[in-house]
């Protein structure tokens, strides 16, 4: 783990006057540029429709930017070829806004597929998931499709794949939309915990109260594809937050 | 790409279990039944035409045609002397009048030598060059003689057996073809059908070639299914087959056979199938998932 001093020098994640395009259109996001410190929490605002999934897209490498530049782990991705993707991916959790669980695999299988992409072998796999599905309150349901679980339990299994791996970034898109506040306040000390541990976490949300529960949180503010920077977090280099 | 991965067991649970859906196990067997068929109709026919050149060369007929039996049978000993005496011709046999009359009874009745019927005298030519040699001595001494050399008169059938082969050749190539296609649609189908989940686990950072490894196996398993059967399908027919043409005893429609070698031949036919089948799959595969980020 690095000191806070290397923190503050080193920035995670970086990005310079990005712009995102989606086909002929307007630009759905423009003049994007921050820096994102490694082991701090991060709340992604912002009206619906603002861009909030199209930024996160970028952060989890599920998209290239039109222009701009990003560097991940202090690499360049946009330049990157397609084969160095998968590595940088495996440091990187995504909770997607709408789950996107594997529809014929168990809740169990789900929240295993990361640690079987990345080649864990199965007892150790048994172990973790077991643990982790317990963790998230599924421990009934692990071999259950999730046609056959509820929203906010399909969330949980989504959160649970996502955190299976200790991913050194987390990236959660609207991860508590679907659950009750008992269960949101539980996801989010999870979320508190990996970041204690070292993850840098970012999590869009609508949810201002949810924002209000961890203080120590920079917020980034997205209005109509512009970032605001209301915490003064954002420049470089990062400033870890309190 | 060098990222370890352990794809063995685990790889079975990251897409649903069971044969890749659509008639591709079927669409194959049909393909290699009918490779089979063809490949084995080459096969014979090859051996036919080897067996009917080695049968016919050098064999040859001289009819006398005359109506005077005396003449007749006079020209006929005269042919037979002047071949005994020739160098090249290895036997000749005349065949007798009573053969004659059984081999035309069916026909003419008991009684038909009545007719003016041809003499008839079989050679065989140890060298098929002393032809010319022959026909002159024989046109001096018998000249009411006709000679048929069997290799010209069953010319044109051996040259329809000759193209008969290459049409076998041709159909195994598009049969083959044929199939690559059927593969590389089949492969496009699984991967429309699975798209979501690929884009998942290209997001969770599994590799086109761990993503590629799951459908190609499960096509090359479901192409050794219906090589396996179309294989099986096609060796009873020929069986079968065999049976009848063993049945028909007829010398020429009997030299139609498959030797093992034949055999072996055929039942590599399902194994290139599935090669095939797995490579155009592979290819397939790694380019639509390059398409993908
Ligand atoms: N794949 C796409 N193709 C075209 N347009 C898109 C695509 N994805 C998003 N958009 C557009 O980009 C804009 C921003 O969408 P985005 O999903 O990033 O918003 P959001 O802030 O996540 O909204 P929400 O809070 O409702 O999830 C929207 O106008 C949307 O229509
Ligand atoms: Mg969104």
């Amino acid at each position: 783990m690095k000191g806070p001093k290397a923190r503050a020098l080193a920035s995670i994640v970086q990005f310079e006057n990005v712009g995102l395009r989606y086909g002929m259109g307007a630009e759905t996001l423009s003049d994007i540029s921050f820096t994102l410190a490694p082991g701090a929490f991060y709340f992604l605002t912002g009206a619906s429709g603002a861009g909030k999934t199209s930024l996160l897209k970028l952060l989890y490498l599920a998209q290239r930017p039109s222009r701009g530049l990003i560097r991940l782990f202090n690499e360049d991705v946009v330049t990157m070829p397609r084969e160095r993707l998968p590595v940088l991916r495996r440091r990187i959790g995504v909770v997607f806004q709408d789950f996107r669980l594997v529809p014929h695999l168990s809740a169990f299988d789900n929240v295993a597929l990361p640690l079987r992409v990345a080649g864990v072998d199965e007892g150790e796999i048994a172990d973790r998931v077991g643990e982790m599905i317990a963790w998230v309150g599924l421990g009934g349901r692990a071999s259950a499709r999730p046609a056959t679980l509820s929203g906010g339990e399909q969330q949980r299994v989504a959160i649970a794949r996502a955190v299976i791996g200790q991913p050194e970034m987390l990236v959660a898109d609207e991860p508590t939309g679907n659950v009750d506040p008992d269960m949101a306040a539980r996801l989010l000390h999870l979320f508190d915990a990996l970041n204690k541990f070292g993850t840098t976490i970012v999590v869009a949300t609508h949810d201002m109260h949810l924002v209000s529960r961890v203080p120590s949180a920079a917020i980034m503010r997205l209005e109509r594809g512009r970032l605001e920077d209301p915490t003064g977090a954002l420049r470089y280099p990062p400033r870890v937050p309190a | 790409m060098n990222l370890p991965f352990a794809f063995t067991a685990a790889d079975r649970r990251l897409l649903p279990e069971g044969r890749a859906a659509g008639p591709m196990p079927w669409v194959i067997a049909i393909m290699v039944f009918l490779t089979v068929l063809a490949a084995a109709a080459g096969l014979a026919l090859a051996g036919s035409a080897r067996a009917l050149g080695d049968q016919i060369a050098g064999r040859v007929t001289i009819q006398i045609v005359e109506a005077d039996r005396v003449a007749r049978n006079a020209q006929a000993e005269a042919a037979v002397r002047a071949a005994r005496a020739l160098p090249g011709v290895a036997t000749v046999h005349r065949i007798g009048d009573d053969e004659i009359a059984r081999l035309l009874e069916p026909w003419l009745g008991p009684g038909g030598l009545e007719l003016p019927v041809p003499a008839l005298v079989d050679i065989d030519l140890g060298d098929p060059a002393a032809l010319p040699r022959l026909k002159a001595a024989v046109a001096a001494v018998a000249p009411a003689a006709r000679i048929d050399a069997h290799a010209q008169a069953l010319a044109p059938l051996r040259d329809l057996v000759g193209s008969l082969r290459w049409l076998a050749g041709l159909l195994v190539l598009l049969m083959a073809i044929a199939t690559a296609a059927c593969v590389v649609l089949a492969a496009r189908a699984a991967l429309n059908t699975h798209r979501e989940t690929i884009d998942v686990l290209h997001l969770l950072g599994a590799t086109d070639i761990q993503i590629a490894r799951l459908f190609q196996r499960r096509i090359a398993l479901d192409a050794l299914f219906g090589g396996g059967l179309g294989f099986a399908a096609g060796a009873l027919v020929l069986i079968l087959l065999a049976g009848r043409i063993g049945a028909v005893g007829s010398e020429l429609v009997g030299s139609v056979r498959l030797e093992p070698a034949g055999w072996l031949a055929l039942a590599a036919v399902p194994m290139a199938g599935a090669l095939l089948a797995t490579a155009a799959a592979r290819l397939t595969l790694e380019r639509a998932l390059r398409r993908i980020l």
